[in-house]
C-alpha cells in the first residue's frame, strides 16, 4: 500500500484569502466536484490548492504537465523487472486509490489526447479504466481532481477541449489588489510594508504593460523574489532589476520603462 | 580738439598708434578702446590695433575695421588672445576672394560662434570649415580664378550661431558639406539651404543634431504613460528651431500632448529624463486636474493658480512615485531669496520660490508669508481630497497676502522662474466668455483637413549620393497606383502558347520539395523505428496485453517559407524590339511574369508583382500588379495584360519600396527579383554613376533587412554596370526570346 502520509501537508502554507474562494472550494470538495483554477502565472494558484489540501487535511498529489506527457504517464504502466513485468500506478491512479486531491498543474501543456483520460474520473462515474491491466479503479470517496491553467498565455493551439472544460467548476484568480498583495509580500518575506508597497507599485506598472510588448505582467511570485533579495541585504533597485525586470523581458524599451519605474518608486 | 582733451591719456595714446583713419572710428574709439584695455593684455591690445589698422586698409570702407574693433576683444575674452590674429587673418583671406561682403558678417558672428565653441582649437576648426564653405561655393566661370561671390557664404555665416547651438563642430561640418555638395550647381538652393530655409536643411539638421529626438523614443514614452500612468496620449512634436524669441511651451489639449521634438541634456539630466519629467507632469495633470472657471481672476492670480495647481498635482504624483521628486528637483530652478531687486515686480520669482519649497523640503526660505502658505498647502494636501479649485483659491489668498506695491511695476524680475518641464496649463481653464483672452486650444486643427486631400499615399525615400557619401533625405517621391486592367484572356493565351515550358516547369516544381522536416509519430508504417514507443509495445507484449503496433515514425516536410516580390521595369525602352526578335521586350516580360506567377502560385509561396517607372525624382510611380495575398486570377492577369512602358528607370527608390512590402511578409526567406532591360536612368540626373551607386546602396539596405535581391537583365551590355549594383546576384539573358522560360527556371533554381 502506498504511503498516504507522504502526500499530506503538515504545516499550514501561507495563503492570503482574497474573497470567498475558500468557501467555494470547500463546497465543491464536499460535493466532490472537479475544480479548475484559472489565472495568470505566479498569482497563487498552486499555493491555494496546497492551502486547501492542508485545510481539508487531505493528501495532495501534484503533477506538472508537459507536452511529452502521455496518458500512461498519468495512469500508470507496466515496467520490466527481474521477474518479468510489474504494474506501476501513475499519479492519477494513485490519487484515485488513496483518496488524495490530484492537482494537474498547467494542464494545457499536456497533449489533448492525454487530457481525455481524466474524463471518466470527472463525471458521475468516478472510475478509471486501466485498459492494459484490465482493471477498473473505483475512485476513493475522498478523491478530487483539480487542474490549473493560465488563459493568458495559451496559444491558439493550447486550449482545453470544450468536453474537458465542461467537466469542471472553475475559480478565477488574479493578482491580489494592491493592499492585499502588499500584505502577502510582507508576510511571506518579512520585509517592511513600505518597501512591499513600492514593490507592488512596480508590479502594477508591469501589469499595465501587458499586451504592449509583455506577454505577462510581473507576478506576485517575482515580487516575493525581489523582496527576498532585499531581505538578503541587496539594494532595492538592484534587487528589483534582477527579480522583476531582467527575467521577464528582452525588449530594451520595456526594460527602460520598468527601470525608470523602479527609479521613480525608490526615493 | 576738445574731444581729444577729454580722452584719458592711455586711450589717446592708442588712438595715436592707430594712425590716421576713417572719421567714423573716432566717434566710437573711446568706448571700444576701454573695452579692449579691460579685456586684453598690452600685447593683445597691440595685436588688436594692428588688426584694425590692417582691415582699414583693405579698401572696403570703415565697416570691417569698426566691427573688428568692437568684436575682436570679445572673441579674445572668450577663447584667448590668439583669436585676434586669427580673425584678422581670416578676414584678409576673405578679402582675397570675391566674397568681400562676407567680412562684416564673419566678424559680427565670430563672438557668438566663439561663445559656443569655447576654445581656440575648436574655433580654428570653425575657421577651417568657413574657409571650406567659402572656397567650395565660390564659383568660377572660366576655370581657374574664382570670379563670382559665393551665393551662400553670408547666409552660412549668419546661420552659424544658431546652428552651433544644436550641432557640434563636427556635425556642423557634415551639415555644411552636404549643402555644398548637394547644391553645387544650384545657387538658389544653396542659399536657401545655408539660410535654413529649405526642408532639406532641416532634415539634415535633425539628422546631425545632438540631443534626444522624440521620434526615436516614441514607443518608450508610450510605454511610460501606459505603464506608470495607465493613460495614453498622442505625442505631437513641435520644433524649437525657429521660435528663438518666443519659445513655445509644451501643452496638453484634446488632441494629446504637444512637446518639443528634441531635448538636449541639461544640467546632467539626460534628454530622455527631461521628456519623462514632462510626461509625468502632464500625466499627473490629466489625472488630477479638473478645469475651473478663469473669468474672474486677474492675470497674476491666473499665474499663481497655475503654479499652485502644478505644485498640487506634483505633490500627489510624488506620493505614488517618490523618485519623481528627485527628477523634478533636478530640473527646477533654485530661486534665491531676496534676489528680486527693489522696485521690480517679483510675483513670478515668489511663485517660483513657493514651487521650489514644496518640492524641496530642505529649502531655506525665511519669508513668513511663504512659509505660512507652505504650511497651509501641506495641511490641505495631507487632509486629502483637494481639488483644482482648492489650489486656485489658495493661490488667490496667497496673492492677496503677499502682494507688494512693486508688483505693479513694469520691470518683471524673471530670473529662475522658468520651469521648463511644465506645460502651459491651458487645459486647466474654462471661460464663460470666450473673448480675446489667451484662449487658443484649437488653433492647430484648421490646417489638418489639407493633409487628407492626398488620396494616393505618397512615400518619400532617401537617395544615396555617392559624391557626398551621404543620403539625400526624403529625396524621391514615390506614389503607388493600381495598374489599369486589360483583358485577362491575353495572358491565358500566352500561357497556352508556352505549354511545353509549362509542362517542364511542372515537373521541376514537383521535384522542388522543401526541407524543414517534422516528425510524425505513432505510424504503423514509417521510415524509422520510434524506440520509445517500440519499447513500450514490447513491455505490453511481454506483460501479455495488446501491444501498440504504431511503433514507427516518419517525416514530413513542413512548408516552404519564401516570400517573393517581382519588380518589373516599365520604362519606355520596354517598347523596343530587340534585333532578331519579333516580339517587344514588353510582350516577353508579360509572358515571363505570367509564367513566373503561375509557377509561384503552384508553390503557394506569397508572391507580389510590381512595376515602376520614373519621371524625375518627384515622380516615381510604382504600379501594383499583384499583392501577396491576391490569388493568381483574372484580375491579376488583366493587369499584367495592360502593362505599358513609359518614362525612365529610377531603380533605387523602386527597390526600396518593393523591399518595404517584402519586409512586412513573415517568411524565412525573402527574394526580390528585378527584371530590367537597361541601366538606371532618369531625366533629372546627368551623372550615370549616381543612380547606379544609389541602386547599389538600395540593394545593400535590402540585404541588411534579410532580403535577397536578384537581377534579371535583358541588356546585352549589362556587364558594364550590373555587377556594380547587384554584385554576383544577377543573370543576363542574351537570348531575350527565351526569357519567359528562363525566368521561372531561375526562380526555381534560386529557391531550391
Amino acid at each position: 500500500m502506498t504511503d498516504k502520509e507522504q502526500y499530506r501537508i503538515h504545516e499550514e502554507p501561507f495563503y492570503q484569502v482574497q474573497s470567498d474562494e475558500v468557501e467555494l472550494y470547500e463546497a465543491a470538495y464536499a460535493a466532490r466536484l472537479p475544480v479548475m483554477v484559472k489565472g495568470p502565472t505566479g498569482c497563487g494558484k498552486s499555493r491555494f490548492v496546497e492551502y486547501m489540501a492542508w485545510k481539508l487535511d487531505k493528501p495532495l498529489i501534484s503533477v506538472a504537465c508537459n507536452e511529452d506527457m502521455t496518458a500512461s504517464d498519468l495512469v500508470g504502466r507496466f515496467l520490466l523487472d527481474a521477474t518479468g513485468t510489474r504494474w506501476q500506478d501513475g499519479p492519477l491512479t494513485q490519487a484515485a486509490r488513496i483518496g488524495a486531491i490530484c492537482y494537474l498543474d498547467e494542464i494545457v501543456e499536456a497533449r489533448q489526447d492525454t487530457t481525455v483520460v481524466i474524463h471518466p474520473l470527472t463525471d458521475h462515474r468516478r472510475t478509471l479504466l486501466l485498459d492494459k491491466k484490465g482493471e477498473l479503479v473505483e475512485a476513493h470517496e475522498n478523491f478530487q481532481l483539480v487542474i490549473s491553467y493560465n488563459p493568458g498565455y495559451q496559444s491558439l493551439m493550447k486550449d482545453l477541449k470544450q468536453s474537458t472544460k465542461q467537466r469542471f467548476s472553475a475559480l478565477e484568480f488574479d493578482y491580489a489588489v494592491a493592499d492585499v498583495e502588499t500584505g502577502i509580500i510582507a508576510k511571506e518575506t518579512g520585509i517592511d510594508t513600505d518597501t512591499a508597497t513600492k514593490l507592488v507599485k512596480i508590479g502594477e506598472t508591469g501589469r499595465n504593460l501587458k499586451g504592449h510588448g509583455l506577454d505577462e505582467g510581473i507576478s506576485t511570485r517575482l515580487l516575493v523574489y525581489a523582496a527576498q533579495l532585499i531581505d538578503q541585504g541587496i539594494a532595492p533597485r538592484a534587487a528589483c532589476r534582477m527579480a522583476l525586470v531582467r527575467p521577464i523581458t528582452d525588449d530594451a524599451d520595456i526594460r527602460d520603462t520598468l527601470d525608470h519605474a523602479i527609479d521613480s518608486v525608490f526615493d | 580738439m576738445s574731444k581729444v582733451a577729454e580722452t584719458p591719456p592711455e586711450i589717446a595714446e592708442l588712438r595715436e598708434r592707430l594712425g590716421k583713419t576713417f572719421p567714423a572710428v573716432d566717434a566710437v574709439f573711446n568706448e571700444y578702446a576701454n573695452e579692449a584695455i579691460r579685456l586684453l593684455s598690452p600685447e593683445g591690445v597691440q595685436d588688436w590695433l594692428d588688426g584694425a589698422k590692417f582691415l582699414g586698409k583693405l579698401g572696403r570702407g570703415a565697416e570691417p575695421m569698426l566691427v573688428f574693433l568692437d568684436k575682436a576683444p570679445q572673441v579674445a575674452a572668450i577663447i584667448g588672445e590668439e583669436a585676434v590674429g586669427k580673425l584678422k587673418d581670416f578676414a584678409w583671406q576673405i578679402s582675397r576672394t570675391p566674397n568681400g561682403d562676407a567680412i562684416v558678417p564673419f566678424l559680427q558672428t565670430a563672438a557668438a560662434a566663439a561663445r559656443r565653441l569655447e576654445g581656440i582649437g575648436l574655433f580654428g576648426d570653425y575657421l577651417q570649415l568657413a574657409d571650406y564653405v567659402m572656397q567650395e561655393t565660390t564659383t568660377s566661370v572660366h576655370g581657374i580664378v574664382a570670379t563670382h561671390p559665393s551665393p551662400s557664404f553670408v547666409d552660412f555665416l549668419n546661420s552659424v550661431p544658431s546652428l552651433l547651438d544644436r550641432l557640434s563642430i563636427a556635425a556642423l561640418k557634415n551639415w555644411a558639406e552636404y549643402g555644398v555638395k548637394a547644391y553645387r550647381n544650384d545657387p538658389e538652393g544653396q542659399s536657401n539651404y545655408f539660410a535654413l530655409q529649405s526642408v532639406d536643411a532641416h532634415t539634415m539638421l535633425q539628422r546631425e543634431r545632438h540631443g534626444t529626438l522624440l521620434v526615436d523614443h516614441e514607443r518608450l514614452f508610450h510605454l511610460y504613460l501606459t505603464g506608470l500612468w495607465e493613460t495614453d496620449m498622442i505625442c505631437h512634436p513641435y520644433s524649437l528651431l525657429f521660435d528663438e524669441i518666443r519659445k513655445p511651451r509644451p501643452y496638453l489639449d484634446k488632441n494629446g500632448i504637444h512637446l518639443p521634438d528634441v531635448y538636449d541634456d541639461q544640467d546632467g539630466v539626460p534628454g530622455i529624463d527631461r521628456y519623462r519629467a514632462l510626461l509625468a507632469h502632464v500625466a499627473a495633470h490629466q489625472r488630477w486636474t479638473t478645469p475651473i472657471l478663469g473669468d474672474n481672476l486677474s492675470p497674476f492670480q491666473h499665474v499663481a493658480a497655475e503654479i499652485f495647481e502644478d505644485v498640487r498635482i506634483e505633490w500627489l504624483a510624488i506620493q505614488t512615485w517618490p523618485g519623481l521628486r528627485r527628477l523634478w528637483l533636478s530640473l527646477h530652478p533654485k530661486p534665491a531669496e531676496g534676489a528680486c531687486p527693489e522696485g521690480w515686480c517679483g510675483v513670478y520669482h515668489r511663485l517660483s520660490m513657493f514651487s521650489r519649497a514644496i518640492l524641496d523640503p530642505e529649502h531655506s526660505y525665511q519669508d513668513t508669508v511663504l512659509n505660512e502658505f507652505i504650511g497651509r498647502f501641506h495641511t490641505m494636501m495631507e487632509e486629502g481630497g483637494s481639488t483644482t479649485q482648492d489650489a486656485a483659491d489658495m493661490a488667490v489668498q496667497w496673492y492677496v497676502k503677499s502682494r507688494k506695491d512693486s508688483d505693479m511695476s513694469t520691470d518683471m524680475f524673471l530670473d529662475d522662474v522658468e520651469i521648463e518641464y511644465r506645460d502651459d496649463n491651458r487645459h486647466m481653464w474654462l471661460y464663460q466668455e470666450q473673448g480675446d483672452e489667451d484662449y487658443m486650444p484649437e488653433s492647430q486643427s484648421e490646417s489638418e483637413p489639407e493633409d487628407q486631400d492626398f488620396e494616393r499615399p505618397m512615400r518619400h525615400y532617401d537617395e544615396w549620393d555617392y559624391g557626398t557619401q551621404a543620403y539625400r533625405p526624403d529625396w524621391v517621391s514615390l506614389s503607388e497606383h493600381l495598374h489599369p486592367s486589360g483583358s485577362a484572356a491575353l495572358i491565358d493565351q500566352l500561357l497556352a502558347k508556352h505549354m511545353q515550358v509549362v509542362k517542364r516547369l511542372e515537373r521541376m516544381l514537383d521535384m522542388l520539395k522543401p526541407q524543414n522536416k517534422v516528425r510524425i509519430r505513432f505510424q504503423e508504417d514509417g521510415t524509422d523505428l520510434d524506440l520509445d514507443i517500440a519499447l513500450r509495445s514490447l513491455i505490453d507484449y511481454k506483460a501479455g496485453s495488446q501491444p501498440d503496433p504504431r511503433i514507427n515514425m516518419s517525416h514530413r516536410t513542413d512548408g516552404r517559407s519564401i516570400a517573393v516580390s517581382l519588380l518589373l521595369d516599365l520604362s519606355v525602352s520596354l517598347n523596343e524590339k530587340p534585333e532578331g526578335c519579333n516580339q517587344t521586350i514588353l510582350e516577353l516580360s508579360q509572358e515571363a511574369a505570367s509564367l513566373l506567377a503561375w509557377a509561384v502560385d503552384r508553390m503557394d509561396d506569397p508572391f507580389a508583382i510590381g512595376g515602376f517607372h520614373s519621371n524625375s525624382r518627384h515622380e516615381v510611380r510604382y504600379f501594383h500588379l499583384k499583392g501577396y495575398s491576391e490569388s493568381w486570377g483574372d484580375e491579376v492577369k488583366a493587369r499584367i495584360a495592360a502593362m505599358q512602358g513609359a518614362f525612365s528607370t529610377r531603380m533605387g527608390a523602386a527597390l526600396r519600396h518593393a523591399g518595404q512590402g517584402l519586409k512586412q511578409q513573415q517568411a524565412d526567406k525573402k527574394l526580390l527579383l528585378i527584371l530590367t532591360d537597361g541601366r538606371p536612368h532618369d531625366v533629372d540626373v546627368k551623372d550615370e554613376q549616381y543612380l547606379i551607386a544609389d541602386a547599389r546602396k538600395a540593394v545593400q539596405e535590402l540585404d541588411q533587412d534579410g532580403i535577397y535581391t536578384w537581377c534579371i537583365n535583358l541588356d546585352p551590355k549589362a556587364d558594364e554596370y550590373v555587377t556594380d549594383i547587384f554584385g554576383p546576384q544577377y543573370t543576363v539573358i542574351d537570348n531575350i526570346e527565351r526569357l519567359p522560360e528562363r525566368l521561372p527556371e531561375l526562380f526555381i533554381s534560386l529557391t531550391k
